[in-house]
């Protein structure tokens, strides 16, 4: 069965074919079931497969298959070829297992809308490219899905296109990633002249085998980063990110939460090789998700809308995924990636049944008080709350804990203390939002001035929260401290087949003290948040009076958009209007304006021969003949 | 025997009259048949040069040239009794609709 593993991305491909061709004559029914069975396939694939490796031992178990030539130009050629080996099935794990997930919950989410087909189809066609990314074995093939997945989020963002907000932040969203991927394409053009391959294998080689210059490998590696950092949102390129959560929130949960914007980070995992092999462009990729994490994390803090402070932490935790690869613990970046996957999309789905109760609110300032009216809700949302927190043996503490360690154990002191206080601040907003939208008195208001109608959502929403809930508490026993025993990080190990091993030598007394103090990271955030936002309502709003200019860099958000739109929009909006007037309505307007004026003219000059009497054809016919004669004779 | 250039000059002397005739009279028909005199003109000069130089080549084409007079003739002659019937003039300087 696992020789079937380049199923996985054609089922959900198919399925997406098919609702995009009939979606519109099909039953609802029918097309909710289609789309969940046929991820619900590729799962059961996955998990085949990722038996499959596990039997073969230590990286023995590596598939590949080739499904058809596709570009051979001279000495250049690529096929589409998958391979599916022990990097690609976890991806693969997370992306159809969560992906199944939020698939059944889109149907209680999205059962009143119209357009179910439309969204089903959107939604399969982006597991479809997801997963072409995930096993693509070279990476123009990756390239494909990449884009794939980003045309997919932009039809996603702006799925409610008659909200002008959706349809103006899908065009953010896709505008801000071509940025990055314009880097990205430069970067795999060079390694295409200087390697002559795209396959992973041949580009992860090329540095020790001399292909690539030093200086080369630190450039490309650095523009295919940028690619990431817009994929990945990630500074400088992360403002798409916050407005993406115009769509769907189940979207939220899978595109930009679980995978999508992980695919910056499962990037540079394939791309190991190239990466490691320049210390430049690896301290350029922890020193970025470093200060991505704390840095989001501060905006977060502020932040009323609900899904926002998701979104922001989302940038927070790829930050953190980020500054494990630059550190080179690639193993602890994608456990992250894993643990991450299901916390946040956890999170995500949970606030979108906070929501679907509300009746579409999703301003904290008018919640509060739903403990008791979300009997399910609230515990789910507890857990992967404490699981992002990094409260101990939940998840999040195992993976932040790696990455921690690992930036620790590799020197870089600097960017440990920032992961450390990213943490605090992590905890910090979380039970925030924890407070204001699940204790205290309700704030909820209608139009009519009653308290909505609050109810907890149906089973086809609250069974896959839970298997999430099991799952955020529990997926953290894969990856225990190394201290626990050689074989104690089962997946780093797992992973480690194929990544490059990361260098980790420290005492047990320091390892003991790093999770201590992650563990007091963790409890010092949880506590802040309980003192301000529990016991004492008034301090935030007083400490918020005593430091006005911080209150309001943050809640602008550190005027990040405003300054791109003053530094790059509106210069670029004012030279296309400059050249669209002087250019286009001068001199492509004028010339053809030109052209036809002067036809015209030429018509009525020329107009005054054709008088329309016999005699005057007659005669302009005998004085050609004369010419014509005298030219012969003459 | 009468020389070849004294049958030129008749030719030249008949074509000039039709020229004349064509600019000089206004109705149709006789236009028409001015046109008929030039094609007789060019006819009487390609046959004295064609016995004056002994090839058959010039009778030939006056050949050519009477069949398709004649078929001129019938398609002018009735285009000119339509454009009668439809306005009742023949008048070239009344049929110029077809100017700019």
């Amino acid at each position: 069965m696992a020789r079937y593993f380049w199923l996985i991305p054609l089922l959900p491909g198919a399925s997406a074919f098919v609702l995009l061709l009939l979606g519109q004559k099909l039953s609802r029914r029918w097309v909710s079931w289609q789309a969940c069975l046929s991820v619900f396939l590729s799962f059961a694939l996955s998990v085949i497969g990722f038996v499959h490796l596990i039997r073969a031992g230590h990286g023995a178990g590596e598939l590949a298959k080739t499904l058809l030539p596709w570009i051979a130009s001279g000495s250049f050629s690529s096929a589409i070829s998958f391979v599916f080996d022990e990097l690609a099935a976890v991806m693969a794990l997370v992306v159809t297992g969560v992906g199944l997930l939020i698939h059944v919950y889109s149907i209680g989410y999205m059962a009143a809308d119209r357009n179910t087909s439309r969204y089903f189809a959107f939604l399969n066609l982006f597991t479809f490219f997801m997963l072409v990314l995930v096993l693509a074995s070279d990476i123009v093939l990756m390239f494909v899905g990449w884009e794939g997945v980003g045309l997919c989020s932009y039809l996603l963002i702006g799925f409610w296109f008659e909200r002008p907000a959706a349809s103006k932040a899908g065009m953010k969203a896709f505008v801000v990633n071509r940025i990055g991927d314009a880097a990205f394409i430069i970067g795999v053009l060079f390694l295409l002249v200087t390697v002559g391959s795209s396959s992973f294998a041949a580009i992860n080689a090329a540095p020790a085998a001399g292909l690539l210059r030093p200086g080369l490998v630190t450039l490309v590696a650095i523009l295919l980063f940028v690619g990431a950092t817009g994929k990945s949102a990630q500074i400088p390129l992360y403002v798409w990110l916050p407005d993406a959560m115009e769509g769907p929130t189940p979207v939220s949960a899978l595109i930009h939460a679980a995978t999508m914007v992980t695919a910056g980070v499962y990037m540079v995992c394939r791309l190991d090789g190239l990466f490691s092999a320049s210390p430049a462009a690896s301290s350029v990729v922890a020193w970025v998700g470093g200060l991505t994490a704390v840095f989001a994390a501060t905006i977060a803090l502020v932040q009323n809308d609900i899904k926002r402070i998701l979104a922001y932490s989302t940038i927070s935790q790829i930050g953190y995924m980020f500054l494990g690869c630059g550190v080179g613990a690639y193993a602890a970046g994608m456990f992250h990636l894993v643990t991450h996957a299901f916390f946040k999309s956890l999170l995500f789905l949970a606030a979108g049944s906070v929501i679907h109760a509300l009746g579409g609110e999703q301003d904290m300032r008018r919640m509060g008080g739903l403990k008791k009216a979300l009997p399910t809700t609230f515990p789910v949302f507890l857990v992967g709350a404490l699981a992002i927190a990094g409260v101990p043996f939940l998840s999040g503490f195992f993976s932040k804990d790696a990455i921690l360690t690992s930036a620790f154990a590799g020197g870089h002191y600097v960017l440990y203390a920032l992961g450390l206080s990213g943490a605090v601040l992590t905890a910090l907003y979380m039970f925030r939002l924890i407070y204001m939208t699940f204790y205290g008195q309700t704030r909820a208001t209608h139009p009519a001035g009653t308290a909505p109608h609050v109810h907890e959502s149906p089973p086809v929403m609250t069974v896959p929260l839970v298997v999430l809930a099991v799952f955020s508490a529990l997926a953290g026993f894969a990856g225990l401290p190394v201290l626990l025993g050689e074989k104690a990080n089962w997946i780093g190990g797992f992973l480690e087949a194929v990544l490059e091993p990361a260098a980790h030598h420290l005492a047990l007394s320091t390892e003991v003290g790093l999770i201590l103090a992650a563990t007091a990271a963790a409890l010092a955030g949880i506590a802040m948040a309980f003192v301000f936002y529990r016991k004492r309502p008034d301090l935030p709003e007083r400490t918020a009076r005593s430091f006005p200019g911080i209150y309001r860099l943050l809640v602008g958000k550190y005027y990040v958009d405003e300054a791109y739109d003053a530094v790059v929009v509106r210069p670029l909006v004012r030279g296309a209007e400059t050249v669209y007037a002087r250019f286009d309505l001068g001199v492509i307007d004028g010339a053809l304006d030109g052209s036809a004026a002067a036809a015209a003219s030429a018509g009525k000059g020329l107009n005054v021969l054709q008088s329309g009497l016999v005699r005057d054809y007659a005669l302009a016919f005998l004085l050609g003949a004369i010419l014509f004669l005298g030219v012969l004779l003459l | 025997m009468i020389p070849p250039a004294a049958f030129l000059l008749v030719a030249a002397v008949l074509f000039s009259l039709g020229v004349l005739a064509f600019f000089v009279k206004k109705d149709l028909l006789t236009q028409f048949m001015a046109v008929e005199v030039m094609l007789n003109a060019a006819n009487l000069a390609l046959l004295a040069m064609a016995k004056a130089s002994g090839l058959a080549a010039g009778q030939v084409i006056v050949l050519f040239v009477i069949t398709v007079a004649a078929a001129e003739a019938v398609i002018g002659l009735a285009i000119i009794v339509l454009i009668f019937r439809q306005r009742r003039t023949i008048r070239t300087d009344e049929l110029k609709d077809l100017r700019g």
